[in-house]
């Protein structure tokens, strides 16, 4: 916390932060799966969003109605349909769409709710899932995926390709995109999606529906 | 027959020094016309207030009491003596801080702590109304409440709070008065009542009325007063606001002052001595009749039924924000109710939270010391007063 007791843009996780960036000052917004509602509570008060979120474990929700949030207990498999279409300008979905159990659905949902869409995610594709699969013959262990096959949270898991390729089938139009290192830091992704698939240890991607 | 009688719970033993509260008198140019199509006055509505309205009036909460609550929030309570009903929540410095919220409470229509009920006076015929006084909804209760708040100069809360019909008077606020409510916060309840809860409601009437005291509602003229029947009513109610687990927990099959079974029908088990308690010291607080007019309101209560059954229609449009509360052992108003209501909500886009506590204590927890709720009872007062320039 600041001297001024608003939360501060170097606390954020930094794939956080990123996500923050992207966000203009003032707009409606859904966070999905806010989770103890750090972004949340940034982009209100610092950013003057008018932000809401939507979290499945109960003790985050009471911990984020606590810290003075708009935050409704939920699962985001059933209850974005409820949400009516166009209503947020931006929705994010940041490290929870490989925890879904159906992720289509919930992109066309984030689509149809958003008019910009925000989904960040840890890459399949990167070197270190490859090597650790084909060298070792394990399921990955990584610093983006740090659980083991049998306790992860992670049941859709997808490469940077894998993402745009049901993008596209969604009808999404990217509009920004960022790879994230290991320890979250940005780069901005350009042209050469594949060597990303490669190298990023996960993505952020700003889209909006065609 | 005595003309003189007047039921104990209309003349409440002031303490001294004690915040006993104010009534406030409606005269003939401000008739309250009923969901029935009745008009009632002359009106009287009982109140009490703590703290201190701002210059701004835009410090205002107000707090709606459950079926059997009344206005003795977080005073002492004139009649039992026991503090009150809310102190854990109300007060200086507590969740609901009155160093900083000018707080209300107001007996609701129908009560009978003060407020016009069927224990008042029929000014059509001197007498006490008893079943003449008019059927009244939870919308009544809130007309009545906005009558209230017009007499003391306050257009917009920042904030209404109640638990079950408390809950209800809350919801029926924000959709009726959408512009007068900053924020709401609805505390175990639903926008309709179930058909459980109906049934329930029945059982505790059909009790009062199967009591011979009971006299087809005109016990006042009788000098007597059904409490056989309303003490069954509340055993029965009370059973209601617990939960099994909490039963057993508290109670399990303990028998009381004494080593065996009595092979009779006295109260050999713990929990028969509590209820009989609970039935026994309620009676001493409470009206019969208004027991029959103030469930029949919350039987009626159907939020969505003027909107062709769709609740989000309730709530188009609304600036509020909501906190929804709901306890997970809460079997009256269950957790399913609630967050029916906060999907209503985020369909008509509207800025709701939705909390649901862990807790063994059933329906009454809302009451009780619940940390969790009080944490979020802040938080959710804090940023509402926060967005309203309260200081």
């Amino acid at each position: 916390m600041t001297r001024a007791g608003l939360p501060s843009r170097a606390d954020l996780r930094p794939d956080l932060a990123a996500i923050a960036d992207m966000i203009p000052e003032g707009t409606r917004v859904l966070d999905i799966g806010c989770g103890d509602g750090a972004l949340l509570e940034y982009l209100v008060k610092v950013k003057q969003v008018d932000g809401r979120g939507l979290e499945l474990i109960q003790t985050n929700v009471n911990q984020c109605v606590a810290r003075g949030l708009s935050v409704v207990q939920g699962d985001a498999d059933t209850d974005l349909s409820e949400y009516p279409s166009g209503i947020f300008d931006i929705v994010i979905l940041s490290q929870t769409i490989q925890a879904t159990w159906q992720p289509e659905y919930v992109l066309n949902e984030l689509l149809r709710i958003g008019k910009r869409s925000i989904v960040s995610f840890p890459n399949f594709g990167h070197w270190r899932v490859r090597a650790s699969l084909v060298l070792k013959g394990r399921m990955p262990v990584t610093r983006a995926l740090d659980h083991t096959w049998y306790d992860t949270p992670n049941i859709h898991l997808c490469t940077i390709s894998d993402f745009l390729a049901l993008a596209k089938k969604s009808g999404a139009r990217i509009e920004k995109a960022q790879t994230l290192d290991g320890d979250g830091h940005t780069r901005s992704l350009r042209a050469e999606a594949w060597k990303a698939n490669i190298f990023a240890e996960g993505a952020i991607f700003l889209m909006a529906k065609n | 027959m005595s003309e003189t009688l007047i039921p104990r719970f209309l003349r409440p033993m002031k303490a001294p020094g004690e915040n006993a509260g104010y009534a406030l008198e409606l005269g003939p140019e401000h008739p309250l016309v009923l969901d029935s199509g009745k008009v009632l006055s002359p009106l009287t509505i009982a109140y009490i207030t703590y703290g201190t309205l701002n210059a701004e009036r835009s410090n205002a909460v107000l707090i709606t009491h459950a079926l059997t609550g009344d206005q003795f929030v977080a005073s002492t309570h004139p009649v039992t003596g026991k503090p009150g009903w809310w102190d854990l929540a109300v007060g200086p410095g507590k969740p609901i801080d009155t160093d900083r919220f000018f707080v209300i409470c107001a007996n609701v229509l129908g009560g009978c702590m003060g407020t016009t009920g069927p224990a008042s006076i029929d000014p059509a015929t001197g007498k006490i109304y008893g079943l003449n006084f008019p059927l009244v909804t939870i919308r009544d209760m809130v007309r009545a409440q906005a009558m209230l708040l017009d007499q003391l100069g306050i257009e917009k809360l920042l904030c209404v709070i109640g638990g079950s019909m408390g809950g209800m008077q809350a919801l029926q606020w924000a959709a009726t008065y959408p512009e007068r409510v900053f924020s709401a916060m609805p505390i175990a309840t639903g926008a309709r009542h179930s058909a459980q809860n109906i049934a329930f409601h029945e059982v505790g009437r059909q009790a009062i009325m199967a009591d011979p005291d009971w006299r087809g509602g005109d016990y006042n003229s009788f000098d007597v007063h059904p409490s056989k029947g309303l003490a069954v009513a509340r055993m029965a109610a009370h059973i209601t606001y617990l939960s099994e687990a909490a039963l057993q927990r508290k109670f399990g099959r303990e028998l009381q002052d004494r080593q065996a079974l009595s092979f009779g029908f006295d109260a050999d088990f713990q929990i028969e001595s509590y209820l009989r308690h609970q039935g026994m010291t309620f009676v001493d607080r409470f009206d019969a009749n208004s027991y029959l007019y103030i469930t029949r309101a919350m039987d009626y209560f159907d939020l969505a039924a003027d909107f062709d059954g769709v609740l989000a229609e309730a709530f188009r449009g609304t600036k509020a924000r909501f906190c929804l509360v709901s306890f997970t052992s809460d079997w009256l108003f269950p957790t399913s109710e609630n967050k029916r209501i906060a999907h209503a909500l985020n369909a008509s886009g509207a800025n709701v939270s939705f909390v649901e506590i862990e807790s063994d204590r059933g329906h009454d927890a809302f009451l009780l010391d619940e940390p969790e709720l009080f944490q979020v009872m802040q938080g959710f007062l804090g940023s509402a007063a926060s967005a309203r320039g309260v200081k």
